[in-house]
């Protein structure tokens, strides 16, 4: 776990998202509230829970610490350690293998030229290979911060890299041309919408 | 091959507009204090003579599940409805569609639900990694309040709902029912020992039950159009539609609604463009998600898509994720994968599965270029046995399953690896 000096609070705007995310559960269960307000602070302070973020979380909710780390260390999402600006995800579980998640594996990797689990020496991007990310019928696709990017090949995962490098916001969802998880040729149901009220 | 009209999820794709006015001029929202009014007995008795199973994996009888609940509060503990939106199965990305594409569907479904277990609140709990689709459902919910659907007095139905959405962090095991309520108190979410069940001590010890989001997103219409439309779709105890998700070697991947007991090869072909190269040229599908064992084309041949005709070849319908494997596949490393996978999300409690999904991982890799004995084959088997059925939960089994699935039907690939290997070594 690494430490960080800095002192952590939130701003205004993420203590009143917060807040808000507190007064969803019944008085007395703050606590069902640490995992929404740990993304926060996570994503205010760049992408990881430092120790100094997760102590503050802890303060906030009146949570002993170690609850705190116990969930931050349960949870995938939750980094421990700093990322790249991008963070990329690649699922590597056996729908998108099937269909190429190995070549766009590679294809990330000498673009880039990291490997598994590095970030890019300028701090851009982290590549890292995670389980299934529930857009199968899309495969093979990679999670960008909190895009999804589908229907992936080596050339289109490149071009994603490529727009991102150069400060441009790449569309996400399916990159090809199907309509999300529509057949790629067209809907073989839901053809005569007008007559199929429930 | 199921019509137009006898589809639930019209907008699926999201081809139209997703939003309340969207829904409304889909038929959402109709009528739907009158189901109320009828009371709660009615309504637990119209799902189950539906005939409707749990969309999330066991299928287990819905209205069954509901009438669990206490009738009357005890203690004056609240009761919970909890929407299981955690969608983790490798192979499945249905509920995806239903959140961003149909909310209002899930959200008429949480308000019919919630009263009929006496539930004042809700929270639909999903996977983290949704953000979009959080986003749409929060705004969806929005909506519905402001349009006086939730909140007091909910759709003027007198019956009061207030629906909350809560971001999970990246775990499957949260998909568990017991993991998903003690991530829902803000612990990690390993699964609880049962019992007691939910419906007698869930969410913060109170009455809760946990239902998957296609479970509760159907039920508007179910009650709509009468549980006898409904369990005339199918087969016996196997009735209604059912949401596909088609994924691997097919020529287009889909999403798609059918009959439940569709033949495989049908549902293959009609809506996914067939298997690449070809029918001949399948090799296996796993059928209902990563959890349930592998079947060789010759079952695929004549398999139908329901609960009770997938158990009849031991393997199961699962969340209907069809994973689709031609002659290409190396099937060795396709289920090590999946290994891979319940090793990376054991939650580590019980020894025989922290344990023995590493150990399985491991040797999973050898066999894929052979390096073993052929007596390991028979050491994994045992080996699996032992993790089946000797967990808290369910993910034990799930990590067995498609190992022995592998085994029972493809035992003679792996021993020729095996026996390659050493002829080539010699």
């Amino acid at each position: 776990m690494s430490q960080l000096e800095e002192k952590f609070e939130f701003t205004d705007e993420n203590r009143n998202e917060a807040d808000s995310c507190i007064a969803k559960y019944p008085e007395g269960r703050e606590q069902s509230a640490v995992m929404p307000i740990l993304y926060i602070a996570q994503r205010q302070n760049g992408g990881w829970l430092s120790q100094s973020a997760m102590q503050y979380v802890a303060d906030y909710l009146s949570m002993p610490p170690i609850k705190v780390y116990e969930v931050a260390t349960f949870y995938t999402m939750y980094n421990l350690d700093s990322v790249g600006e991008y963070h990329i995800q690649l699922c590597r579980t056996t729908p998108c293998w099937l269909r190429g998640a190995n070549s766009i594996s590679s294809a990330i990797k000498e673009h880039l030229g990291i490997e598994n689990g590095e970030t890019t020496d300028d701090g851009k991007f982290t590549l890292s290979e995670v389980e299934c990310l529930g857009a199968c019928v899309n495969a093979p696709m990679v999670q960008i911060n909190d895009d999804f990017y589908e229907d992936l090949n080596a050339d289109r995962v490149r071009s994603i890299l490529d727009m991102l490098i150069s400060g441009d916001q790449p569309k996400s969802g399916s990159q090809s041309e199907r309509f999300t998880s529509a057949p790629e040729s067209g809907p073989t149901t839901l053809i005569d919408e007008g007559k199929s009220k429930c | 091959m199921l019509k137009d009209n006898d589809r639930i999820f019209t907008n699926l794709y999201g081809l139209n507009d997703w939003s309340l006015t969207g829904a409304l001029s889909r038929g959402d929202w109709d009528g739907t204090s009158e189901f109320i009014f009828k009371g709660r007995d009615w309504i637990i008795n119209e799902i189950k003579e539906s005939g409707l199973r749990g969309r999330g994996g066991a299928g287990f009888p819905t209205g069954m599940k509901w009438s669990f609940m206490p009738k009357e509060d005890k203690d004056g503990k609240p009761h919970y409805l909890i929407v299981n939106a955690d969608e983790s199965e490798p192979g499945t990305c249905k509920d995806r569609d239903i959140m961003r594409h149909d909310p209002q569907k899930l959200i008429e479904g949480c308000l019919i639900a919630a009263f009929a277990m006496g539930a004042h609140t809700g929270y639909i709990y999903i996977r983290g990694e949704f953000y979009e689709e959080a986003l749409r459902l929060e705004q969806a919910i929005n909506e519905a309040y402001s349009s006086n659907l939730l909140g007091k007095n909910a759709a003027g139905s007198g019956w009061d709902l207030d629906l909350f959405v809560h971001r999970g962090a990246g775990a499957y095991i949260c998909g568990e029912e017991t993991g998903l309520i003690e991530s829902l108190e803000g612990k990690p979410g390993r699964p609880r020992l049962k019992p007691p069940f939910p419906a007698g001590a869930g969410l913060y010890g109170c009455p809760s039950t946990v239902n998957n989001v296609e479970t509760i997103a159907v039920v508007p219409t179910i009650l709509r159009r009468g549980s006898s439309w409904f369990s005339s779709l199918g087969r016996p105890k196997n009735s209604g539609t059912k949401l596909f998700c088609i994924s691997g070697h097919v020529n287009e991947p889909c999403n798609v609604e059918e009959e439940m007991g569709i033949p495989l090869r049908e549902l293959i072909e009609k809506h996914a463009g067939g298997v690449q190269g070809g029918w001949d040229n399948l090799l296996a599908v796993i059928p209902g998600g990563s959890s349930v064992p592998v079947i060789p084309k010759s079952i695929c041949d004549d398999v139908l898509m329901d609960f009770d005709s997938l158990v009849e070849v031991k393997s199961g319908l699962g969340t209907a994720a069809v994973i689709v494997m031609d002659k290409s596949t190396d099937i060795i490393e396709a289920i090590a994968r999946l290994s891979h996978f319940y090793m990376h999300e054991s939650c580590g409690q019980c020894t025989p599965c922290r344990e023995g999904t590493g150990w399985v991982y491991r040797l999973m890799q050898r066999l894929i270029t052979g390096d073993a004995e052929i007596s390991d084959i028979d050491m994994l088997e045992d080996v699996v046995g032992q993790i089946e059925g000797h967990t808290i939960c369910a993910l034990g089994d799930a990590a067995a399953w498609p190992v022995q699935g592998l085994i029972r039907h493809f035992r003679p690939e792996l021993e020729k690896r095996i026996r390659q290997r050493s002829k080539n070594a010699a």
